[in-house]
């Protein structure tokens, strides 16, 4: 029921998150991506959670909860860099390069 | 359990007088009359077991030698040696030397060194090199003597750079170690040949066994007293490792009197006759002994006819008088050998310390006029016969001894050794040479020995309006040893006085069973008769003329102080600057040695090799490393997430395969 077009979602939903994740600068639009790519699996899950049970579905609680605390995490590193650096352009972040 | 049991004491005494010594040198530098009691009286005491161990010797002559084991030290497997001492007639000669003459020595010394401020460490190294000097002819195997052989090195090293604060002295202690390590390579690889071809190191194993190991004249036997004779140049110096002695007159002069003149020095000739039976199984070893120690008589006195150095003159004196003693020894005549050690021990030990009795009074009287002249320079000297009458009459006696005059010590044991090589030229003509070059070197002896004496003591004072006023005789601490060394110089032919005297030849006699085994291959008919009172007749006749010619040579031109003398030209300047073999050491050894060390080993191997190659090449590597590293760190994390995902789907494009 709707697997093809669920998983083909999904699909797109995975490749604009990483494609956003490539180009974009912006840290927060590329926090956004990865949300997006997250998303994008959480719907892979609970579409394939119709043939091989319910565990897929309990994965999802995980992954999101999971998405959860890396955004409030990482929403409070990107605040604590834009008040560092008053940017949040991540060509301007490169304190580790080699 | 006889007394000569007991002989290591006459070791354990000057190791507990060294011990004592170097503790108060340490803690108590300045506790002078502890040292002067201390210092020489250990060696008197060891002098009283040496008289013990000869009486008792004397009154039951053993045949074969007595061995005093201590304990074992290196038990490895087949190599068994003990730390033992062997007592026979021939240690016994050399253990009275020692500490006889070491004795007399360091009574002078109290007298000599008092006021050095380092007097305590001057005593404790002196009775350190007596105890090396025993060891090396009491050991009973060639690795123990090898301790006294090596150590008697390291003395010499620590008395001739005494006053290290010179460079020169330190340099001239250097020198003598490192011409002395030379030489010790040749005994230690005489060693390995002996433990090769014997399988033991013992004397008296190497030596009752080698007639029937060894072939005779054979390769072996040669190489092996070859290595040998190495170790003897060294240690005696001998061409071509002569030039260290010269040298070690830096330090104090009771040192040269002590191993620079009467013992250490002597070993090379000691080992000869210790290893008498090698030696004379192989002949061309011993031509070659013959011929070095002629050569080195002749060479040496030569040097000594131009030296203004009134030690020097002695120093090649006693590398010419040793030269004698390895004629004697490479001809067979072991006994005259040993003969000439001792009266050379008397005669040259008094010479040395007149020497110093005169340095001592010379350098007073500059002192107390503060003037820098060169208290050892013999053209500052001259008529000090007024002021030093008992120094200069023990010179004369001296003078007479080496001169060969009888009935000085020198004359009887001279001869013998001269006789002894026209016999052999009998049978080998090589050695009529080796005559020949022996007379014209006692003539040269005779010659630059007058000069000494007439340059020193005879003619006008040239010391200086002021310090003549200060010149005086020494002290009798000084003179005391002096007149006992005059004494033994004028009597000491008595001990082997020839038949045609009236004498038994009683040092003959004495060392015969030593001796004893090498007769029957290199026996030797010492001339009788006209033959041998013509020979006799001919020394006496070289010395006597030797003498004159020097005395009219010398006083023949006024002698002017050295500041005001011109310098030496010519020939006279070639033999003053000792034909420059030092200069010629220098540029065809030290200076390419050194070149390599500093180019190659140096600036090549170490800073190259080691520093370059190794140490900072390994830290260039791993920085090189890094740097690549981290170029992949840009910062940019766009690119770390490129690398990611590619990394991410080459796996799983190789999990899904």
């Amino acid at each position: 029921m709707l697997l093809g077009p669920s998983l083909a979602v999904s699909a797109i939903l995975f490749s604009l998150g990483v494609a956003g994740v490539l180009l974009r600068r912006n840290a927060i639009v590329l926090f956004m991506c990865i949300e997006l790519m997250l998303n994008a699996v959480n719907l892979t899950f609970v579409a394939l959670a119709q043939l091989y049970g319910a565990g897929g579905q309990i994965m999802v609680f995980f992954v999101m909860t999971v998405a959860a605390a890396e955004a409030a995490v990482g929403l409070a590193i990107i605040l604590a860099i834009f008040r560092h650096k008053q940017s949040v352009d991540l060509q301007n972040i490169n304190l580790l390069q080699g | 359990m006889t007394f000569s049991h007991w002989v290591w004491l006459a070791v354990a005494l000057p190791l507990a007088g060294f011990l004592v010594n170097g503790a108060l040198a340490i803690w108590r530098p300045r506790a002078a009359t502890a040292v002067s009691l201390v210092g020489p009286a250990v060696l008197l005491g060891a002098f009283a077991v040496s008289v013990g161990v000869f009486l008792e010797l004397l009154r039951d002559p053993p045949r074969a030698p007595l061995i005093v084991t201590l304990w074992p030290w290196l038990p490895v497997d087949r190599l068994q040696v003990d730390l033992a001492f062997q007592v026979d007639q021939l240690a016994a000669v050399m253990l009275l030397i020692v500490t006889g003459v070491g004795s007399l020595i360091h009574l002078f010394s109290v007298g000599y060194m008092r006021e050095d401020p380092g007097y305590a460490r001057y005593f404790s190294y002196l009775n350190l090199f007596v105890v090396f000097m025993l060891v090396l002819v009491l050991g009973s195997s060639f690795p123990v003597m090898f301790i006294g052989w090596e150590g008697v090195g390291l003395c010499s090293y620590l008395l001739i750079g005494f006053w290290f604060s010179d460079k020169a002295n330190a340099d001239a202690g250097k020198k003598a170690f490192i011409m002395n390590r030379i030489g010790d390579f040749g005994f230690l690889v005489a060693m390995f040949f002996i433990w090769r071809a014997f399988g033991t190191l013992n004397f008296v194993d190497v030596l009752s066994r080698a007639p029937a190991v060894l072939e005779p004249a054979g390769a072996i036997v040669t190489a092996i007293t070859l290595f040998l004779f190495l170790g003897c140049t060294g240690k005696s110096a001998q061409i071509p490792l002569y030039t260290w002695l010269p040298d070690a007159m830096a330090g104090p002069t009771p040192v040269s009197a002590l191993i620079h003149a009467a013992t250490m020095v002597t070993a090379g000739v000691y080992l000869v006759v210790r290893t008498n039976v090698l030696f004379a199984m192989a002949p061309v070893s011993s031509t070659v002994v013959a011929g070095i120690g002629a050569l080195t008589a002749l060479f040496a006195a030569t040097i000594g006819l131009r030296q203004y150095d009134i030690k020097k003159v002695l120093a090649y004196s006693t590398v010419s008088q040793l030269g004698y003693m390895f004629l004697g020894v490479g001809t067979g005549a072991y006994v005259s050998g040993i003969f000439h050690l001792a009266t050379h021990a008397f005669f040259k030990a008094l010479l040395f310390l007149g020497s110093g009795s005169v340095i001592h009074a010379m350098h007073q009287a500059y002192h107390a006029t503060h003037s820098h002249d060169d208290a050892q320079d013999m053209r500052n000297m001259g008529g000090l016969r007024r002021y030093m009458p008992v120094t200069f009459w023990l010179m004369v006696i001296a003078t007479l001894a080496i001169a060969g005059i009888p009935p000085f010590s020198g004359f009887f044991s001279k001869d013998e050794i001269l006789a002894a090589a026209f016999a052999r030229g009998a049978e080998r003509p090589v050695y009529y040479v080796y005559y020949a070059m022996g007379v014209v070197a006692a003539f040269i002896t005779a010659f630059y020995m007058a000069r000494l004496l007439a340059m020193t003591f005879l003619g006008d004072n040239r010391t200086g309006e002021k310090e003549r006023a200060h010149l005086h005789e020494a002290p009798w601490i000084m003179t005391g040893p002096l007149v006992v060394l005059g004494a033994l110089s004028l009597v000491g032919g008595a001990m082997n006085l020839p038949p045609f005297v009236g004498g038994g030849a009683a040092l003959e006699h004495w060392l015969e069973p030593v001796v004893a085994p090498a007769a029957r291959f290199f026996g030797l008919d010492m001339p009788h008769g006209s033959v041998e009172l013509f020979l006799v007749g001919g020394a006496v006749a070289i010395g006597v003329l030797g003498l004159l010619a020097g005395f009219r040579a010398t006083l023949a031109r006024p002698i002017l102080p050295a500041r005001e003398a011109p310098p030496d030209r010519g020939l006279a300047l070639v033999v003053n600057r000792k034909y420059y073999v030092d200069e010629l050491y220098d540029a065809l050894i030290v200076r390419p040695f050194e070149w390599i060390s500093r180019v190659v080993l140096w600036k090549g191997v170490d800073q190259g090799l080691v520093d370059g190659v190794g140490v900072n090449g390994a830290a260039k590597v791993s920085r090189g490393l890094g740097w690549l590293g981290s170029r992949l760190q840009s910062g940019q994390v766009g690119v770390y997430v490129v690398i990611f995902l590619v990394g991410a789907i080459w796996i799983l494009r190789a999990v899904m395969r």
